[in-house]
């Protein structure tokens, strides 16, 4: 696709951000942005996501894995995308693409389950915390009443971020949450403590249901959704936005990052199904008129190792490259990439950024809030919200 | 009118039935106390789904007709404590490291899901096949006590060691806390699980040291960092043998140097230092608050805790005792703290069984539910557990509980239990 008719594509929603009054409508206010998160399970590789080709250190520590050279698609600085992200390159073109690099915390866990705990809760690596950062931050400053609900988690069952508070619903497919959400019933004199929870619970799925309406036409989308469960994933998000359900947070995953052998084939893959669902979401929310009050950005527990191992593959890592992108996004590099001259003990690049600088971001650019009450310490934001 | 006769007639009979019993009372020796009225049904529903997993329409009928003592008692009666099930051929052989190592990455993952499988289905067998309300309770505290003495399959690695730790947190389950703690310590799940097959003289690792303060023991505030550095000097030397995955004791990386743990001083070892902890009121406070929060309530009553904790101290920390005063306690039968605990994904599925009397399907599709639901046995979060309560019910564990429901009932035809299982109140109990 040519730059122009990429631009030209943008259409209504671009010249939004030309406009200086309805420009400052979406300025920074307590979740009157949307913030789209996407899990990349398993904790992809950010070194053949965006491939330091010019290091020669990337080379000799993956003689078998490594993407050459002249499969790279280079976006300057002597980094470039992994072939399977092309489809990403007229975002990055717009400059509607960040890449957050060596993005990580300190006393990394090498655990799925506790490095992902880590990352919810914004917790320290020797910390355990309770409730997600999203749900403190919900608890601390609730998002409007009016909103369908406080977050959307789109195709998985576990709420991450959101666990412990707030209004949080899960659906894989809307039609299929209607149904689910008969089960449901409304409110009633509440009880003690625990009923209490419960009926609050049960009156947050009734009320979501309610205003995630499928009966009504559905939004008619131009843009054709990729056939695999990311894209699945991306086209229930949308029809969900699509129904004129308001929400603070939505969250999509994508799993199968855990790469121990045989990476090149399943890694490709899956950054193909994730281009390629990325490109349809913007492409959506373009045609919802949201596109330039959305940020989507991805997380995972954690990178993985610079050196491959023995089955064509890569074991678990500390710091890593993260997406962020939307309308209100300052494109181009943050952060520093990873030094592979210098490898932690067990074999791992230092982090340069703090995962909770991004959240930070979020929080204080994106929204307008204060950061600090929510992650515990006060967390510099970075630059990548425009 | 003939309501009234009815009424004096009835009125006449209990009468004379209640001094038929005191007459009959004052005949037998004198040790016997006057017969306690049966609980009852509600009250036996309450006894049985606290202690145990939902009530069965047989034990319920037969528990009712108890008076609560009598209960408390028969759920305390001894009941073997031999391993319930046979051990499934996957887990037959304990496989040490170094034979993992020569698997290939693929040969070991599947290794690791066919026994992790094993293992979930060994135990949910167990848990449903609990015979009497007593081998239920059994079953409880080993739950109790998974999450407690908190170890994972995620890092241990080991389907079998796991398997072996089920075995001896159920052994101890309703026994003795300071023998049970004197084991956990040198089980060499935990001992893996808490890095202490790897510490040593010299670089002492503190995670089981400060674990066993914080979480195991004393409770937060209660010791200090220089305690905890000290106790990980006494621990080393906890090892296990690669080969057979046993406990060994290496006396030459053990520090047998002078220390002191909570003012004691002394060439301690690390049971020299448990000896320590359980000799702290402190220990015996902060498992009588968390055993209040499995059986009795959410909000421990400080005033119960702390005369419950100096019994259950002064009774060498017999787990009975506890279990007795707490049972028996005012609070645990009080109106106000009934309904007030958020049943677990094991309460639900294994409770709902229990209580339609329904056969469940196959214990492996039980095993994925139970992890759909947030308690994925053998795998708590981290070392403190599942945090339970509240945060058992979200949108989508509570829509995957009632979807359960639903299923069920169709399935059985039950359509009149309806109302019940999809109501708020049946998360509760």
């Amino acid at each position: 696709m040519k730059r122009r008719d990429f631009l030209g594509g943008i259409g209504a929603a671009g010249l939004l951000g030309l406009m200086p009054g309805l420009a400052a409508a979406a300025a920074a206010a307590p979740y009157r942005r949307l913030l789209i998160l996407v899990e990349l399970k398993g904790g992809n590789d950010g070194l053949n996501t965006l491939v330091p080709y010019t290091d020669s250190n990337y080379y000799s520590l993956r003689p078998r894995i490594a993407i050459r050279g002249e499969e790279v698609l280079p976006l300057g600085e002597g980094l470039g995308f992994h072939p399977s992200l092309q489809p990403l390159l007229p975002l990055w073109q717009a400059k509607e693409l960040a890449l957050l690099q060596g993005v990580g915390y300190p006393g990394p866990n090498l655990s799925h389950f506790r490095s992902i705990e880590i990352w919810d809760t914004a917790s320290n690596s020797d910390e355990y915390l309770q409730q997600g950062w999203l749900a403190r931050s919900f608890l601390r400053q609730p998002p409007p009443a009016a909103y369908a609900a406080d977050a959307v988690v789109v195709g998985s069952q576990d709420i991450g971020p959101f666990s412990g508070g707030g209004r949080v619903v899960a659906l894989s497919n809307p039609e299929q949450f209607s149904r689910l959400a008969r089960l449901a019933q409304e409110g009633g004199a509440s009880g003690g403590a625990a009923l209490a929870h419960i009926r609050r619970v049960e009156s947050d799925i009734v009320a979501a249901a309610a205003k995630i309406n499928t009966s009504g036409p559905a939004f008619a989308f131009q843009t054709g959704f990729p056939q695999s469960g990311f894209g699945a994933s991306v086209r229930t998000a949308c029809q969900v936005l699509g129904s004129g359900a308001d929400l603070a947070v939505l969250r999509l995953s994508l799993s199968g990052f855990d790469t121990h052998q045989n990476q090149p084939g399943i890694h490709a893959n899956l950054l193909r199904q994730l281009a390629e669902g990325l490109v349809a979401l913007r492409s959506a929310l373009v045609e919802l008129k949201l596109w330039e009050r959305t940020l989507v950005l991805s997380y995972a527990e954690f990178g993985r190792r610079p050196k491959e191992n023995q089955s064509n593959g890569t074991d678990h890592g500390t710091s890593n490259v993260h997406f962020a992108m939307g309308g209100a996004v300052r494109g181009g590099f943050h952060g520093e990439p990873p030094n592979l001259a210098r490898l932690d003990a067990s074999g791992n690049p230092v982090f340069s950024v703090d995962y909770r600088r991004v959240y930070a971001t979020v929080l204080e650019r994106w929204w307008g809030m204060d950061s600090r009450s929510v992650l515990g310490a006060g967390f510099e934001p970075l630059a990548f919200v425009v | 009118m003939m309501r009234s006769i009815r009424f004096r007639n009835s009125f006449m009979k209990l009468l004379m039935r209640l001094l038929a019993g005191l007459l009959a009372a004052a005949s037998l020796s004198v040790v016997a106390a006057p017969a306690s009225p049966p609980m009852g049904v509600e009250d036996a529903r309450h006894l049985l789904s606290r202690a145990g997993f939902g009530s069965r329409p047989g034990d319920l009928a037969a528990f009712s007709q108890l008076s609560r003592a009598a209960a408390i008692e028969r759920l305390l009666a001894d009941t073997p404590r031999a391993a319930v099930l046979p051990i499934p051929p996957e887990l037959a052989d304990y496989q040490p490291p170094a034979k993992l190592r020569e698997l290939s990455d693929e040969e070991r993952r599947d290794l690791q899901r066919r026994t992790g499988i094993a293992l979930r289905v060994w135990w949910l067998d167990g848990m449903l096949a609990a015979e009497s309300p007593a081998e239920q309770l059994r079953e409880r505290m080993t739950l109790f006590w998974h999450n407690h003495f908190v170890s994972s399959v995620q890092k241990v690695k080991s389907a079998r060691l796991m398997l072996d730790q089920n075995r001896l947190l159920r052994q101890h389950a309703t026994g003795n806390f300071g023998e049970l703690l004197h084991a956990v310590g040198k089980d060499p799940a935990m001992l893996v699980y808490l890095d202490s097959a790897s510490s040593r003289r010299g670089s002492p690792n503190e995670n089981f040291a400060r674990e066993v303060m914080e979480l195991f023991t004393l409770g937060e505030g209660n010791y200090s960092e220089q305690d905890v550095k000290q106790a990980a000097r006494a621990f080393t030397g906890w090892s296990i043998e690669p080969a057979t995955g046993a406990f060994r004791w290496r006396p030459m990386i053990h520090d047998d140097g002078e220390k002191t743990v909570l003012g004691v001083s002394g060439r301690l070892d690390g049971d020299a230092v448990l000896d320590i902890l359980l000799a702290q009121p402190q220990t015996a406070e902060h498992l009588t608050r968390k055993l209040w929060r499995e059986f009795v309530s959410p909000t421990p009553d400080e005033r119960d805790v702390r005369r419950i904790a100096a019994r259950f101290r002064g009774a060498g920390y017999d787990l009975r005792v506890a279990l007795r005063e707490l049972l028996g306690s005012r609070a645990f039968w009080a109106g106000e703290n009934r309904q007030t605990l958020i049943k677990s994904p094991v309460d639900f599925v294994v409770g709902s069984f229990n209580s339609l009397g329904m056969e469940p399907p196959d214990a492996a599709a039980l095993a994925g539910l139970l992890r759909q639901l947030g308690q994925d046995l053998f795998a708590p979060p981290n070392v403190k557990g599942w945090p339970g309560g509240e945060s058992w019910i979200n949108s989508s564990t509570l829509l995957t509980r009632k979807q359960m429901a639903e299923r069920l009932l169709r399935r059985e035809g039950r359509e009149d239990l309806r109302q019940v299982m999809l109501d708020p109140a049946y998360q509760l109990k």
